[in-house]
């Protein structure tokens, strides 16, 4: 059985079954269907259920994302609450003071949510499009590279070594981000490449 | 870690130096308490801090940040002399009966072949005596004074408990007492765990405190066994993952390397790399490199990566120097060297050392690009946040751009957590604003740059236009297509190596193992470990049965393990020589007389015989190492090394400063502080209200702990006339930052070398942005120098000077 479905069904008739045991002990039974109606179904009951990893240290728990909007149905999707899995072997459920605010950080006031500028001796922000941070970003890598690429060494060599250039990767990113920055980063001969592994 | 977080409930004992599970790792944590609770496992902490994983300690001794060697070395000699050696294991499973070269030596506190000019040892007598047959010469009867227990035991042989005492600070009861709780774990029943974390790592010698540990471990027979093992806890959620792909200077992924500028062509490199076994019978498993290699290039570079062109060597780059690391970099970049530079989510203004020469490395750069989730202090270098961040911001003239990106809530892939557990995750909201996933950031980067380099030519333009990108939308590579490709695939039909009529994966079928990778070109993977995680079954990272047969924490249904699901490493070595488990009560694998059976993944080959062949698969001797042979720049053996910026004096040898192996630049050297005018020990550390320089930007985690404070004992705020909860100014040879002071008992003054030492803890958690009070971070104040093997900065072990200060002026 599908263990999300079940879980949401049984809160779903939770819900209901309160509201129809208790109007019905009260005598109201003609107007059980219409007070139903007005008795709201738990929060949770209404979200989708995501399995997800805790993005903080190595433990790596078990997370469950709960949100407003199905993802996979091509809805918005917004995080409303986020517990520990209780299958997860590792945490078993439970959560630290970190993770049991994920929700939080997701939501921060100071997450970054636009491309943004700072010109040469600037003091605010400018807002850039994508197009135009790539275009920026492309050109001042093949500028940069074609200018200070060392292809040989003084023995002739070859070492196509760009140094002249550096990349962090992200620790927090997933394999998948990182093997993609990986090959990216490594066929431009950049050698100053490190993540936080190093510190 | 070599084993897992679901591991530890299977230890006798567990002692955690060099890191504080219980606050940084509280999760992973339980699986402690959970072994004191069920199995009456007893917990030891040697910490500099009575922290709370002391709190629930069964012991507690207090150490001199930096002073872990000599404990550790302490315990070994303590062992030798008392007869607590797991003798079995250590004749066979180690290279104790191995014998080494005549010209290697250790005296003054210093190996042999030291040059004091390029700060390096000459290497070449820290070698096994190679015997005519070719194999490494041993001495089963550990007569020989030239095999390593005999030279191992005349190098710990100054580590006396008196000397401990004086070197570390710890006193000699308590580190007796120690010594007698982990001497019980050499009997073949009894293993301890070693739980460590960045208080190991992030000192001059940090890869030595760590062979400490593991040559300990080596002598009471732990590693390889349920509950035992050397146990790095991680810091990212992927820095596992991270490490494993390779994403650093000098690898490739997998655990390869970059090549160097000696290596001049593909011929060499490979015969570099050819790791024949150096005792007979022996797997020596990276004598399959060339394997994982050309799979590697043919990934990267598909067609392209030809016999012809020797798999398209030279499209990698090659180094001149060991690693253009962090370090490097930034003093490359502080010398204006470097004109561009890409942070990934990565706050490299708060994390790396000396934070004034950070800044004006930053302030020389032409163009800064940072993605991130967060708005970081990196980012905003340039802005001006008064004592917080004092720049003019008119003189700096570098670009930023600031990209946003996904978190782990809306994107979907694999990260590895610090037991090597690909776990598969799934993405449950909508990114914000404009946020986009870094895949689709990497890819939008790579494809503008492809097409100049196809419409304008250039320099080299080959590793570029020829890399392989052959994803259905080349905007956006999906997680599974970079998954399959990870684990790698056969190109031609691949048969078996001993039967060639024997078709063992099909063209164009996903492997389900490394040992089915060809350096013929008919094969590919991005990262060998990584092959078994998405096999023709499907996405083995996103399996979910939580089932635990045999009750062994090994939960194999459970995501995917590299290496080919493996729980425990080492494993093999859990069983004796007869193939029989030491301690039948952690029975995790066991011979039946043709193969290896049990609840792991056997760490051997499966009919590989329990006499023959030894448990080290990965070494050329089959066997783990006590001596480490030329693999270490700084000895084959650890020994007592005093950080750069010390109290006292390294008492083997007076004018040695810090690790003589290090590699510390011009202008770095010079910024060191003395104790005549930093007279205090300083070092940083986490709590557990915060990771690291994220969650300050989330309200409930900056409530929890708002304020950037600095930890004292009662002593030296008396001594210093510091109120509790006062301003406090502390500064170092490098910088200032200003505290409010918690004055506690949890940190007391210890006597090392005839002086009082006081300890200052610095937490890490501070800056201008986000929803906490600003404040400061440790990195105002470290030095700019990183450990001998690998550069990790010396931010456990720094001196700083501390007094109280005016209080801030309310607004």
């Amino acid at each position: 059985m599908n263990m999300d479905l079940s879980r949401r069904s049984f809160l779903r008739l939770a819900g209901a079954g309160v509201a129809a045991t208790s109007l019905g002990a009260m005598g109201f039974g003609k107007a059980e269907a219409a007070e139903a109606a007005h008795v709201r179904a738990f929060k949770l009951a209404t979200m989708t259920e995501t399995r997800n990893i805790c993005t903080y240290c190595s433990v790596a728990c078990g997370i469950i994302l709960y949100s407003k909007g199905d993802l996979k149905a091509g809805e918005t999707a917004e995080l409303v609450h986020v517990e520990g899995d209780a299958d997860h072997p590792t945490n078993r459920g439970t959560l630290c003071p970190k993770g049991a605010a994920l929700k939080d950080f997701v939501k921060s006031e100071t997450r970054a949510t636009k491309p943004r500028y700072r010109a040469p001796g600037g003091g605010e922000w400018q807002d850039i499009t994508w197009d135009e941070a790539f275009d920026k970003i492309a050109r001042a890598i093949k500028d940069d590279r074609d200018a200070n690429m060392i292809e040989r060494n003084e023995i002739g060599t070859p070492v196509n070594r760009w140094t002249t250039a550096g990349f962090l990767a992200a620790s927090g990113s997933t394999n998948e981000a990182a093997w993609t920055t990986y090959k990216v980063v490594r066929s431009m001969g950049m050698v100053g490449f490190d993540n936080q592994a190093r510190v | 870690m070599t084993n897992a977080w679901t591991d530890i409930k299977n230890t006798d004992l567990v002692i955690v130096m060099g890191g504080n599970a219980a606050e940084a790792h509280p999760c992973g944590f339980k699986w402690v308490t959970e072994a004191k609770a069920r199995r009456g496992a007893k917990l030891i902490v040697v910490d500099p801090r009575y922290t709370r994983t002391a709190s629930v300690a069964d012991y507690y001794a207090p150490i001199r940040p930096g002073a872990d060697i000599a404990f550790l070395m302490g315990v070994i000699r303590w062992c030798m002399e008392n007869d607590k050696i797991q003798w079995e294991y250590v004749r066979n499973y180690t290279n104790a009966a191995f014998l080494v070269k005549d010209g290697f030596g250790w005296s003054d506190g210093m190996f042999n072949g030291y040059d004091e000019e390029t700060r390096s040892y000459d290497m070449d007598d820290w070698e096994y005596q190679i015997g005519d047959d070719g194999f490494a010469m041993t001495d089963p009867t550990l007569q020989d004074p030239r095999c390593v227990w005999n030279l191992l035991r005349e190098h710990v042989d100054v580590y006396t408990p008196e000397f401990v005492e004086n070197v570390t600070g710890t006193p000699r009861d308590k580190f007796l007492t120690i010594c007698e709780m982990i001497g019980e774990c050499s009997a073949p029943d009894r293993v301890m765990t070693s739980v460590y974390a960045l208080g190991w790592t992030q000192h001059s010698k940090g890869a030595q405190n760590i062979r400490g540990m593991a040559m300990l471990q080596l002598i009471l027979g732990n590693i390889g066994m349920m509950g035992g093992g050397v146990n790095a806890l991680r810091g990212h959620a992927n820095i596992q993952g991270l490490t494993d792909l390779g994403l650093m200077s000098n690898l490739i992924p997998g655990y390869m390397n970059i090549p160097r500028d000696t290596e001049i062509d593909f011929e060499t490199y490979i015969a570099g790399k050819a790791n024949p076994p150096l005792r007979p019978n022996q797997i020596s498993y990276w004598q399959n490199y060339s394997k994982f290699f050309v799979s590697f290039q043919k990934a990267m570079w598909g067609d392209a990566a030809t016999e012809e062109n020797d798999w398209a060597y030279d499209y990698l780059p090659k180094l001149d120097v060991p690693t253009y690391d962090i370090l490097r970099m930034f003093d490359m970049m502080s010398k204006g060297e470097v004109n561009l530079y890409f942070c990934q989510g990565f706050n490299p203004f708060l994390s790396f050392p000396n934070r004034a020469k950070l800044l004006s490395a930053l302030s020389k750069l032409k163009l800064l690009v940072v993605m991130d989730p967060l708005q970081t202090e990196t980012a905003h270098f340039w802005q001006d946040h008064g004592i917080y961040n004092d720049v003019d911001m008119a003189s700096i003239q570098t670009e930023v751009l600031e990209l946003p990106t996904t978190c782990f809530a809306e994107d979907e892939g694999a990260t590895v957590n610090s037991g090597r557990w690909l776990q598969w995750h799934w993405p449950g909201a909508t990114a914000p604003g404009q946020a986009k996933p870094d895949t689709w950031i990497m890819s939008n980067i790579f494809l503008r740059v492809r097409e100049l380099y196809r419409t304008e030519g250039g320099v080299f333009p080959d590793p570029i236009v020829n890399l392989n990108w052959e994803y259905e939308d080349p905007m956006e590579p999906s997680p599974q297509e970079l998954a399959k490709e990870m684990n790698g695939r056969a190109l031609r039909d691949v048969y078996d190596l001993a039967d060639p009529q024997k078709l063992l994966v099909p063209a164009g079928e996903q492997v389900s193992t490394f040992a089915h990778l060809r350096d013929d070109g008919s094969t590919m993977a991005g990262c060998w470990i990584f092959a078994g995680s998405f096999t023709p079954e499907g996405n083995m990272m996103a399996r979910r049965d939580n089932s635990d047969l045999g009750d062994t924490g090994t939960f194999l249904k459970w995501s995917f393990a590299w290496p080919l699901n493996r729980r425990i490493l080492y494993n093999r070595a859990s069983a004796d020589m007869k193939g029989r488990p030491w301690d039948p009560e952690r029975t995790l694998i066991e011979w039946n007389g043709e193969k290896w059976v049990g609840f792991d993944v056997p760490d051997t080959a499966p009919t590989a015989k329990p006499e023959e062949v030894m448990p080290f698969i990965m070494t050329h001797e089959g066997v783990g190492r006590l001596f480490s042979r030329k693999m270490m720049v700084d000895g084959p053996f650890p020994t007592h090394m005093e950080p750069f910026e010390s109290p006292v004096e390294n008492v083997l040898n007076r004018k040695m400063r810090g690790n003589p192996a290090a590699r510390i630049f011009p202008g770095d050297l010079e910024q060191l502080g003395t104790s005549a005018d930093f007279p205090f020990v300083a070092t940083s550390y986490r709590l557990t209200e915060h990771f690291h320089y994220w969650t300050k930007h989330n309200k409930v985690n900056a409530a929890l702990q708002p304020e950037f404070f600095v930890e004292i004992s009662e002593e030296l705020a008396a001594e210093r006339g510091i109120t509790k909860g006062g301003r406090v100014r502390v500064w170092s040879n490098r910088g200032q930052v200003w505290a409010k002071a918690v004055v506690t008992k949890r940190i007391k003054p210890m006597v090392c070398d005839g002086k009082q030492v006081h300890v200052v803890g610095i937490p890490l958690h501070w800056g201008f942005m986000g929803a906490a009070k600003k404040g400061f971070g440790p990195n105002s104040l470290t030095p700019f120098v990183g450990d001998a093997n690998i550069q990790t900065p010396e931010y456990k072990a720094f001196l700083v000077n501390i007094e109280p200060a005016a209080e801030e002026p309310v607004a």
